[in-house]
């Protein structure tokens, strides 16, 4: 579904993503665990296309597509969606609004016919329910009073209108509490666990592969991959930490 | 009995922003053009005007709104390479002014609005809601006086002006001018210069909308702040389409 291939990209000329190398087959879920500073966020930007970002070197395919070639917004149109670490609040804009323009946008880059507003709300409420949303903070401006925690649902929401088929979750767990956390990590198995679709999950702790379990976890660490195992090696993280694990990779 | 018995020039306080040749090109019988407005006591009404290709130029107005009055001014300038609306208002006691101005504009034009207005009478109220949003070598202006009479206890006045600047070249200006002469009131204002918040736009095409159409969307959500006292919403949509025509057509 992506393949990562030798991968380097620099911010401010400083190289941060270091011959980074990964693939993610359709169908699986694969955690993405690392120290601070190793370029877990710099990952998901950089498939997500942030100005700023510079690819100097390697390849992305996602879906037979040249990933890198693509304009941020086209990439979502093919169908990649970016959970952000931190979500952009937008005043003056409100979460339908903007959904439905972000919906609707991607649909006529595939070439088909827009939702109606009717159509467009009775989805939005179904997904807005699947993540315990009050359907009201949908009506308010994108993100702007959220809490932490209902930032990260309100992107989940956002997730389940535009149905993407490849997911990059940057620390959708972060911020969150224990039942918010819960509902999250349902959340994305109910949008993502199919064998069409896959997920990036970045992540810090193993508490959100507690109820997502991945298919795969891989260890980043100065911008590249330095171990891929199963589940287990996540909960061999949790409980020896990175410089144990490392030192046997 | 003409006011101006000679022309403005951009030495005046007034006009100091204003395009010189379409200074130049005034007349003073164009500078006697006042539209006259009077509101009779308790009587509430709003008024919507778009200064567009067809309406460019100087446009002078003068209200009294009579005692517990409330009148509305809600303005798009939009066309022409040169446009000023002026607003004089006289408050009377209780009474209420709400102005709703949005400048837009690229090239060289120039747009400007202008407004003196008078608490002349204790516990009147105004608010001023200025957005201008230029883009290639384009300017927008805010001159905003409130006099406030020494009598005119209880007066609550405020005026917020922001603008968005799309391009380098283009430029804004905001020049509040407050004189108060009672010692009871409010008096407020405020005015900031921005771009686009990029991180927003980013986060935007992150969701596959567009460079076009998320610049359209944060442009009318920061334009929308003028016409929120605009109860007729229909009204309200149409001048916001004016102004994101205006836009397309440009960008």
């Amino acid at each position: 579904m992506i393949t990562i291939d030798n991968l380097t990209a620099a911010i401010d000329g400083k190289t941060i993503l270091n011959g980074l190398t990964l693939e993610v087959s359709a169908g699986e879920i694969h955690a993405i665990m690392g120290p601070n500073g190793a370029g877990k966020s710099t990952l998901a930007h950089v498939l997500g296309g942030r100005p700023g970002y510079e690819v100097t070197g390697g390849s992305v395919t996602f879906c037979g597509q040249d990933l890198l070639a693509l304009e941020p917004h086209e990439r979502a149109a093919a169908g990649l969606f970016l959970g952000f670490q931190y979500p952009v609040e937008i005043p003056g804009v409100s979460n339908v609004q903007f959904l439905r323009e972000a919906l609707n946008a991607q649909r006529k880059e595939r070439g088909e016919e827009p939702l109606t507003g009717g159509e467009f709300l009775k989805l939005a409420k179904e997904k807005a329910g699947l993540l315990k949303l009050d359907m009201d903070m949908l009506k308010r401006n994108v993100n702007v009073g959220f809490s932490g925690g209902e930032k990260k649902r309100a992107e989940m929401v956002q997730m389940g209108i535009l149905d993407p088929k490849f997911a990059v979750l940057d620390e959708t767990d972060s911020g969150l509490d224990i039942d918010a956390l819960r509902v999250v990590g349902e959340g994305i198995n109910a949008i993502m666990r199919a064998p069409d679709k896959g997920v990036l999950l970045i992540t810090h702790y193993q508490r959100l592969l507690d109820v997502v379990t991945p298919d795969k976890v891989s260890v980043l660490a100065n911008g590249r991959i330095v171990a891929t195992g199963g589940p287990d090696l996540a909960l061999r993280l949790e409980n020896e930490g990175y410089d144990a694990v490392m030192a046997d990779a | 009995m003409p006011e101006a018995a000679t022309l403005p020039t951009t030495r005046d306080e007034a006009w100091r922003y204003a395009a010189p040749d379409a200074l130049a090109a005034l007349t003073p019988a164009a500078l006697d053009e006042w539209q006259t407005i009077t509101l009779p006591p308790g009587e509430e009404r709003a008024k919507t005007l778009v200064l567009d290709g067809q309406h460019s130029g100087l446009h002078r107005l003068r209200l009294h709104v009579g005692e517990g009055a409330r009148a509305g001014i809600f303005a798009v300038l939009t066309g022409g390479d040169y446009t000023r609306l002026e607003v004089e208002v006289t408050l009377s006691r209780g009474a209420h002014f709400e102005l709703g101005g949005v400048t837009l504009g690229g090239s060289e034009s120039t747009r400007e609005i202008v407004t003196r207005v008078a608490h002349a009478e204790p516990e009147a109220t105004s608010n001023q809601v200025v957005r201008s949003v230029h883009w290639g070598r384009g300017t927008g202006n805010f001159l905003g006086s409130i006099d406030v009479a020494r009598h005119a206890q209880k007066t609550d006045a405020a005026q917020s002006f922001k603008g968005l600047l799309l391009e380098k070249g283009a430029s804004v200006n905001a020049v509040p001018q407050l004189e108060i002469f009672a010692d009871d009131v409010k008096c407020a204002h405020g005015a900031t210069v921005g771009q686009l918040d990029e991180n927003a736009r980013y986060y935007m095409a992150a969701r596959g909308i567009s460079p076009e159409l998320s610049r359209k969307l944060l442009v009318q959500a920061f334009i929308g702040d003028a016409f929120v006292s605009l109860e007729d919403e229909a009204e309200s949509a149409r001048l916001m389409e004016l102004a994101v025509a205006r836009l397309d057509e440009q960008l």
